[in-house]
């Protein structure tokens, strides 16, 4: 398993989450975790994936850019390993 | 084990609002086995050896920025002094060398190349001579190779005779880029305890004890260290500085598994991690701002130092921990034309040349991208050096200079040096001469600091 965290933050809307798992599920990728929060109308979610099957993330960086777009949303991929690093002793 | 989604946050905040980012990642490669009698035969095996080692540096960096989610910023390259290797080369050999180094950067796609160096801080022998008396125009035919020259350290003391030399060569190093405003400037740095595994340019190259190749790694964060400083404003200075430790923690953390997976993926042993806050032109990724939010209405003004001193020593205390390798220089920068609070503090009239002067003994460095008048002397220059030096020397630091004479400016004006080495208003130095001192040349011998054993 290779994990990665999507983010998404942004304006809060109808249908982020459908329009971020379709791009995922398109791609074969299993979710993992998800947990969501809304702040003063900011919607913040992350979502844990495996990557495991994926040789290139820049591409679904690019599908995920597109959806954001849609969105006005930003959305980002990256590996976990960098989280746990900063976060984890 | 999960991460929780506040952890999470920070991260992403860090990254796209506080500008985090990895600084440089600097691959080392050792020159020695290139030297040759034969100088074109030499010339060809550097490049040769420069762009194999390198080939890939680019292109995987470029990778693991985007799997990570984190911007590296340079992709540089540091090698041999090459005084060391050119032995009988002539001064016009030794600027095609330069040419060669700078052709190698601009056909690997990497931003600097940092190296063209000589150790003199004993000695000189012929090789480095042959580059003291080439740097002018090597510098000022090439874009991309940066220089050092140590010319004091605490064990050797001060080579006069070389801060002589180095005077005159800024000097001219200025004049012939004078319609750049004395760029060439901007890729020389003078040393004082240089440190052999710097990936920060000016003054990077790959020391003698190093190995055949390695990969060091520097990240930044003054964007970072301020805005957590910002959700402190009523603590106090013990809390301030585990603030700014636990920040350096985390930047280092995501530094290190940076260089870490870059070096694997070359199949290049990881060297170090240096954790300095390196300021940029960019929003809020000022150092001099950290200690105005730390309690100074200026950066410049009484407290700067004692600021200083804490933010440097937190600084160097959450990276230590934080990896198993800190090396380089790791602490803070004060570029004053890369930081637009050092700028703010100067034309403000807060910050002045012996304030920076002073404050280079408790940072990580020295007197960093600062123009000065046109018509500063070349003892004048060389006297600035002396002075940094013998702070290092005898606080046994690291110190450098990096002084720009500009041509035909004068104090007040500001120079645009762009991306980012920035711009900076131009400073006026001490009209009293220094001449004499410099004319005496020789030694200034190692102080008591160096009898240690």
């Amino acid at each position: 398993m290779r994990r990665a965290v999507v983010s998404v933050v942004g304006q809060d809307k109808v249908g982020i989450i459908a329009k971020v798992t379709r791009v995922l599920s398109d791609n074969d990728i299993n979710i993992l975790d998800i947990s969501q929060t809304i702040l003063q109308d900011f919607f913040t979610m992350m979502m844990i994936v495996d990557v495991a099957g994926i040789e290139n993330l820049d591409r679904l960086q690019d599908l995920l850019n597109e959806a954001g777009e849609e969105l006005s949303l930003k959305i980002n991929i990256q590996l976990e390993e960098i989280f746990q690093a900063m976060h984890r002793v | 084990m999960t991460i929780a989604l506040d952890e999470m946050m920070e991260t992403i905040r860090m990254i796209q609002m506080e500008n985090l980012d990895i600084r440089t990642v600097t691959m080392g490669i050792s020159l020695h086995d290139c030297a040759d009698s034969d100088f074109q035969i030499m010339n060809k095996k550097v490049y040769e050896k420069i762009v194999s080692y390198a080939g890939n540096l680019k292109a995987v960096a470029e990778d693991v920025e985007k799997e990570y989610g984190i911007p590296i910023i340079n992709k540089r390259i540091s090698i041999t002094p090459i005084a060391e290797i050119i032995g009988n080369a002539t001064k016009d050999q030794a600027i095609e060398l330069a040419k060669t180094l700078d052709k190698a950067a601009i056909e690997l796609g990497v931003d600097f190349i940092g190296g063209y160096s000589a150790l003199v801080h004993k000695g000189i022998t012929k090789g480095d001579q042959t580059l003291l008396d080439a740097l002018p125009e090597a510098l000022s035919v090439t874009e991309r190779v940066c220089s050092s020259v140590s010319v004091a350290t605490t064990r050797t003391g001060i080579n006069m005779d070389a801060v002589r030399q180095m005077g005159v060569i800024i000097k001219e190093a200025a004049e012939r880029t004078k319609d750049q405003d004395g760029m060439a400037c901007a890729k020389l740095v003078v040393f004082c305890n240089p440190v052999e595994d710097n990936p920060f340019m000016a003054g990077a190259f790959h020391g003698a004890g190093e190995g055949e190749v390695v990969l060091n790694v520097g990240v930044s964060g003054p964007g970072v260290v301020l805005s957590a400083l910002k959700r402190h404003p009523e603590a106090d200075l013990g809390e301030v500085s585990d603030v700014i430790k636990k920040t350096a923690f985390k930047i280092t953390r995501a530094g290190e598994i940076i260089g870490r997976v870059v070096a694997e993926r070359l199949g290049v042993p990881f060297g170090i991690m240096d954790l300095s806050l390196a300021p940029t032109n960019a929003m809020n990724d000022s150092v001099a701002e950290i200690l105005e939010e730390i309690g100074l209405e200026r950066v410049g003004t009484h407290g700067t130092i004692a600021a200083l001193a804490l933010m440097n020593d937190a600084v160097k205390k959450g990276g230590a921990m934080a990896s198993s390798y800190v090396g380089g220089l790791s602490g803070a920068f004060i570029p004053v034309s890369e930081d637009n609070g050092m700028i703010r503090g100067i034309m403000d009239n807060s910050l002045t040349l012996s304030k920076l002067e002073a404050m280079t003994c408790v940072c990580s460095v020295g007197l960093d991208m600062i123009a000065l008048t046109g018509d500063v002397s070349a003892a004048t220059l060389s006297a600035l050096i002396a002075d940094e030096a013998a702070i290092g020397m005898i606080n046994k630091k690291t110190t450098a200079v990096r002084v720009i004479p500009v041509p035909g400016k004068e104090e007040g004006e500001m120079v645009e040096f762009g991306g980012l080495l920035g711009r900076a208003p131009v400073m006026g130095v001490n009209p009293y001469s220094s001449e004499k001192l410099i004319r005496r040349g020789g030694r200034i011998p190692a102080p008591l600091q160096a009898l240690i054993n």
